[in-house]
């Protein structure tokens, strides 16, 4: 009986903790509608008062940002990952090898770098005066391409395949590059596409390149908009169809719901695909946590 | 290795090692280089010259000289870095274990699925999106606590002018975010463990208190320990994202929420002061480094498997 009752409290808590967890997206999408009116008076609730979708319709009178927003990130997301996949398996497929010698040696090169970095002003300093990383869509990419962790990771799943596999493939006459591009990416695909999902969700979130790296807003990724709106209310304002905006809300700048529904717009894309990929982050973590 | 093998090393598995030039080129460029940048600290900097060609600053500490100066905002940062770090760390352990042993003993499927995905949902947010959520949640007109607090009749709090209660809200977001993250990986160990020592246990009338005390702790001790060096190691960073995104440019809660990256942000972006920034940015490193070195001798006298490298 007492256990009974004990299972049931385990049932509760973890059922309270997943909804602390989930309940500020709900938040902020029932915010999203929520007519300025209704926030100005009620401010935010759970549920809305009246249902209204004025915030998105003012956020596409003004859409040109937003889709300018939603451009860069995905330019940004998708050439990165793929360059950055291409790059990280070419550097952890030999370091899984053991029949490379230098391996021991690269490996400590490449791994060190999680543990110990110079910060962020000579990072700084290097991308602007040395590689010139400054408003440019290519500072939004090349700095992230090769991932120490990511290396890692791939290496892991590599050292699963048997040398032997390679080493045969070598004896038949194949080419190094070969044998990667027929065999062993092949074998490898669940590994990549894990860690490919961990690249586009690091380029899809991030906003700290364009931060430090941009002045043009034009270039300006969703998630950096996001801050842009969130912290300037003169957003509206300053676009080109401010006025037409301001008649349509009869003076007043809609800026509470706009937030939340560029945050909805923001988050959409990830909350979309949450379900077809949550069991590749799964297997990932798992497989890089057999040694941290 | 002999320079002549080193050679005939490299010759021998050429297309191998020319795979890894890209990626050890860009380590290079964005891992050693800025590593070689530390330099910059000692130097009056000046984009033109470069960091080789700025002139050295004299006296040598002349960038590091407000740095310490008694009552300095570095000297606040580096605390507040320092015992949140602590905190996080501490309460992630708590709740990331604590809700992976509760979760290893649900058994419906589906239940278990959806409560997962929710637990799971915030480590894929940016934290952008987090501090838009703090904002709807604590904003003084429109927040959704101070309706609250208003509709039960008390008065509203005035949050974001308020230090005291930002180590709390901070703690509870960070919980928020790692829970679900962290869980997945204690839950991995846990279905590691053979079955058979609980049945063994059950026989012996072991409480189920009792099993989780001497059977699944002791098993996720060692992913305990390695984790939270992991972390232990990152002390002195902040996780830059969080506070810039939760605390930005309000320096009403400087106090007990600015730390030392964002310090660092606000020396070199806003205030222009890269030889203050580099200054600071020299210090966090080294003290970094000695954590670290520390933390790998701590975890290799606890455990041979739990070291870092």
């Amino acid at each position: 009986m007492i256990r009974k009752w004990n299972l049931g409290l385990v049932y509760l808590v973890i059922l309270v903790f997943s909804l602390f967890c989930f309940l500020p997206f709900l938040l902020v999408l029932s915010s999203s509608f929520t007519s300025e009116e209704s926030i100005i008076a009620h401010g935010y609730n759970l549920i809305p008062h009246v249902f209204d979708t004025s915030a998105y319709h003012l956020l596409f009178l003004d859409g040109e940002r937003i889709l300018n927003g939603y451009k860069i990130s995905i330019i940004v997301t998708v050439g990165g990952t793929v360059a950055s996949l291409a790059v990280t398996s070419l550097l952890a497929y030999p370091l899984a090898l053991k029949r490379l010698k230098l391996r021991k040696a690269l490996n400590l090169y490449t791994l060190i770098t999680i543990l110990i970095n110079g910060g962020i002003v000579p990072w700084y300093i290097v991308c602007v005066r040395y590689l010139h990383l400054q408003d440019n869509l290519f500072a939004l990419i090349v700095p992230y391409l090769c991932q120490a962790w990511n290396v890692f990771l791939l290496r892991s799943f590599f050292q699963t395949i048997p040398d032997e596999i390679s080493e045969s493939a070598k004896m038949d006459g194949a080419g190094e590059y070969r044998i990667f591009c027929t065999i062993i990416a092949p074998l490898a695909k669940p590994a990549l596409a894990t860690v490919g999902l961990f690249i586009a969700l690091m380029y899809w979130n991030d906003w700290w390149l364009g931060l430090t790296l941009l002045n043009r807003t034009e270039l300006q990724p969703l998630q950096l908009l996001l801050r842009t709106i969130q912290s300037n209310v003169q957003f509206i304002s300053t676009s080109a169809q401010g006025a037409e905006i301001i008649r349509a809300t009869g003076g007043r700048l809609p800026s509470e719901g706009i937030k939340m529904a560029v945050c909805i717009l923001t988050i959409g894309p990830i909350v979309f695909v949450y379900p077809f990929v949550q069991r590749f982050f799964i297997k990932g973590l798992t497989i890089g946590a057999v040694k941290g | 290795m002999r320079m002549k093998s080193l050679l005939t090393e490299l010759y021998r598995n050429k297309s191998l090692y020319s795979m890894t030039l890209p990626g050890l080129a860009l380590i290079f460029l964005f891992s050693y280089l800025p590593l070689f940048g530390l330099l910059v600290a000692f130097k009056e900097f000046n984009f033109r010259d470069g960091i080789w060609g700025s002139p050295w600053i004299h006296p040598f500490y002349g960038n590091f000289r407000f740095l310490f100066s008694t009552g300095s905002s570095a000297m606040r940062a580096t605390f507040n870095t320092l015992y949140l770090n602590t905190l996080f760390i501490l309460f992630g352990i708590l709740f990331q274990v604590g809700i992976a042993l509760l979760f290893n003993e649900l058994a419906g499927k589906y239940f278990k699925k959806v409560t997962q995905s929710l637990m799971f949902l915030p480590y894929f947010i940016s934290w952008i999106v987090v501090g838009v959520i703090a904002y709807n949640l604590f904003s003084e007109d429109t927040g959704v606590i101070n309706n609250t607090l208003k509709s039960l009749g008390a008065s509203p709090f005035h949050w974001f002018t308020t230090a005291w209660v930002w180590p709390i809200i901070l703690v509870l977001f960070s919980i928020w975010k790692a829970t679900g993250y962290g869980m997945v990986l204690y839950l991995a160990s846990l279905t590691g463990v053979d079955p058979s020592y609980y049945e063994a246990a059950k026989i012996d009338g072991a409480t189920k208190w009792q099993q989780t005390r001497y059977i699944s702790l002791p098993f996720l001790m060692p992913t305990i320990v390695t984790l939270t060096l992991l972390q232990v190691g990152r002390i002195m960073n902040a996780d830059f994202g969080m506070f810039y995104a939760i605390v930005g440019e309000n320096a009403a809660i400087y106090r007990t929420a600015d730390v030392i990256d964002t310090f660092i942000f606000r020396s070199l972006r806003l205030n222009g002061d890269i030889g203050m920034a580099s200054a600071a940015g020299f210090y966090q490193s080294i003290i970094s480094f000695a954590i670290i070195m520390l933390c790998n001798k701590l975890a290799r006298r606890l455990n041979e498997d739990s070291s870092l490298f």
